[in-house]
């Protein structure tokens, strides 16, 4: 087992050392000159000089890959010129909105997805089956942007007047705040790194809001989270919801189900314990493959619903040709993606010890 | 549900293996089987529908979509300037507007219309991109094995491991907006996707041995990839191409919803979506039409793809 976590450890390396380079070139070595692209029309060629040498841009481009692994190092990831502060300050702000997003619709996609392939397999043609089949091609062929505006019209503006009327976008109600952690644990003092870990976690609403028991804006921000996380999950909740039925179909199959059901097992029980148990493996993977979509659909997200997570801080940054800012996001979220797929990974050969023997 | 009743295995009888029928072909075959699939066939139905309003367009189109007369003195005096719709208080008298009219007073249907062009191309085109230099890389990883087999696909694993979406953002932040830039630059990120499947297919064939049989008649090692072993490796690219032209378009639309691909005043869904977005409270329309289309288009290639893959796969058949 721990030959196997080390084996995955180490092949990692070469990958995460390979996804900053391409962060890198992509920056540096396509078509396009940083300094127009970032400066536009106050580009000229006195500016752009002195605008080269502060960003080291007038380096031999192997001492600018050096220069650009050492700030890495440092955590340092440039910083932003649209507001002027390092792009990771910004970053820890914005990202517990994002993780609290598409932690949320993850729950949702796999709790929904699950049951929804084990009805779907355990009563194969039957009118849920063909329904929930159906249901999942639409979902996996209808844009986040689509379904989020839709959900938008739908929720804040056809049902205005019922009790199903949902928020259009924003995390909280004007007005509705939830109480800081580091008040709530009188941590007003706190300073330096662990203050931003606090900080970090208060920043989740949902979060924060249920361990302090603050259950009025506990409600609130969980009303506000309801339609992106539905538009975000939509999409693995049908991946999940189809890989699901299918792989428990491959084991329903199989002998032993055969003679689970013949030694007189109920039917319930053979699905859920013997059945479900050895098809869920193939969903965890999907499970965790399908964090990218999330991460990408969480930019499309966070923009229909004005939510100030690293997905909104990407668009500003493309619009505002932040350069510093769209380049460490894509080095955060994909380093992100990496270790979240090891992890499951790791977890793959915790659940079935025939990976670790390979 | 039901547990199978009996368990001794059913004999086929010599006509149903087949002893007297003619043998058939791949194609036949496939096409027969393609055409059983339900799912296939109302792919098919869709993706028919499409190609033909991308192609009849300008005979089926209203108006121009790039108009602008829809704006009016007589609706300016109505108090209707700007986007609407039949049902919500577009004018009576104007009746060839089927979709209504949009922000800049454009006939929405026309639009719609000759979006099925844009989405089809760039859908094709994203995914032709790909194939090719993902079908070159991963025969060349397949076939030359080594060092280069290790340095091409470490590379692809790289790719792999972004956010598809979000390295192309990156790409096009750095390219510049625009509709060419942002299908390559989801062009450029599905390309690991077909290296994979072609060096899989590759390994697979290179050792059988019709393929040491070319080698043993002196047949050239690009003759060989070319003449043996890419018809055979076909079958996967097909199926994967299909369902990958449905990201791409996905894909290429959220690009240009962002406003990082197609830029106005191109009739482009994801970019319409994208203009119109504020209007949602007041003409919903503006967004539900596209999107509709959009989806449709989407679906249309995920239900091929998927019935190309259970057609397509000979142990589905048997």
């Amino acid at each position: 087992m721990l030959r196997f976590v080390v084996r995955r450890l180490l092949l990692t390396i070469p990958v995460l050392f390979g996804i900053v380079f391409v962060v890198f070139a992509i920056a540096r070595l396509l078509p396009g000159d940083p300094c127009v692209a970032a400066l536009q029309e106050r580009a000229d060629a006195a500016t752009c000089a002195i605008f080269n040498a502060r960003y080291g841009l007038d380096e031999p481009i192997t001492t600018q890959f050096w220069i650009y692994l050492t700030d890495l190092s440092h955590g340092d990831l440039g910083d932003s010129i649209q507001q002027g502060r390092p792009v990771a300050e910004i970053l820890i702000e914005r990202l517990p909105v994002t993780i609290e997003l598409t932690l949320f619709a993850l729950t949702l996609a796999t709790l929904l997805g699950i049951v929804l392939g084990v009805v779907s397999a355990s009563r194969r043609n039957s009118a849920v089956d063909v329904g929930t089949m159906l249901g999942a091609n639409i979902g996996v062929s209808t844009p986040v942007f689509v379904l989020g505006l839709i959900l938008i019209w739908i929720f804040a503006v056809l049902l205005k007047d019922t009790p199903f009327v949902l928020p259009p976008g924003g995390r909280m109600t004007a007005g509705v705040t939830v109480v800081p952690l580091a008040e709530t644990w009188g941590l007003s003092e706190l300073t330096g790194p662990l203050r931003s870990v606090v900080d970090f976690f208060s920043n989740m609403n949902v979060i924060n809001a249920l361990i302090t028991g603050q259950w009025g804006p506990l409600g609130d921000a969980l009303r506000h989270l309801i339609l992106p996380a539905v538009a975000l999950g939509t999409i693995p909740l049908s991946i999940i919801a189809r890989m699901t039925r299918s792989s428990l179909l491959d084991v329903l199959g199989q002998d032993y189900v055969r003679t689970a059901r013949a030694k007189g097992l109920g039917e319930r029980a053979v699905v859920l314990r013997h059945g479900l148990r050895n098809a869920i493996l193939p969903v965890v993977t999907v499970i965790g493959l399908s964090l990218g979509g999330l991460l990408a659909g969480a930019v499309l997200t966070e923009s229909i619903f004005g939510l100030s997570g690293i997905g909104k801080m990407i668009t500003d940054g493309v619009t505002g040709r932040d350069y510093a800012v769209v380049q460490g996001l894509t080095l955060v979220t994909a380093v992100i993606y990496v270790l979240v797929n090891l992890v499951v990974d790791v977890s793959y050969a915790f659940l079935d010890p025939r990976i670790r023997l390979q | 549900m039901t547990p199978p009743i009996g368990t001794v295995p059913r004999l086929a009888t010599p006509a149903e293996e087949g002893l007297a029928a003619k043998p058939t072909s791949l194609w036949t075959d496939t096409r027969r089987n393609i055409l059983r699939q339900r799912v296939a066939q109302v792919g098919l139905l869709l993706l028919g529908t499409l190609l033909a309003i991308a192609i009849t367009a300008p005979i089926i189109a209203t108006h121009n979509p790039d108009d602008t007369s829809g704006i009016d003195e007589g609706l300016v005096t109505a108090g209707l300037l700007g986007p609407c719709v039949h049902l919500l208080g577009c004018p009576a008298d104007r009746p060839e507007h089927f979709f209504g009219i949009d922000r800049n007073g454009r006939d929405e249907y026309s639009r719609v219309v000759y979006g099925a062009r844009v989405s089809l191309l760039v859908g094709v085109a994203t995914v032709s991109f790909a194939i090719v230099l993902g079908t070159l890389l991963g025969s060349i990883a397949g076939y030359a094995g080594g060092w280069l087999d290790n340095l091409i696909m470490r590379l692809m694993d790289v790719l792999l491991a972004f956010p598809s979406l979000i390295l192309a953002i990156a790409m096009v932040t750095v390219l510049g907006p625009g509709l060419l830039n942002a299908t390559f630059a989801i062009g450029i990120v599905a390309i690991p996707v077909y290296a994979r499947v072609m060096r899989a297919s590759v390994l697979s064939i290179k050792e059988r041995d019709f393929v040491v049989a070319s080698r043993a008649l002196g047949e050239s090692s690009r003759g060989i990839l070319l003449r043996r072993i890419l018809p055979n490796a076909l079958t996967p690219l097909i199926v994967v191409g299909t369902l990958g032209i449905a990201g791409a378009i996905l894909d290429v639309a959220a690009l240009s919803f962002l406003g990082l691909g197609a830029q106005p005043p191109l009739a482009e869904w994801g970019s319409m979506i994208g203009l119109d977005r504020n209007q949602l409270f007041s003409a919903p329309h503006l967004i539900v039409v596209p999107g509709i289309a959009l989806s449709l288009s989407v679906l249309g290639f995920n239900l091929l793809g998927d019935g190309l893959r259970d057609a397509l796969d000979p142990r589905l058949n048997r």
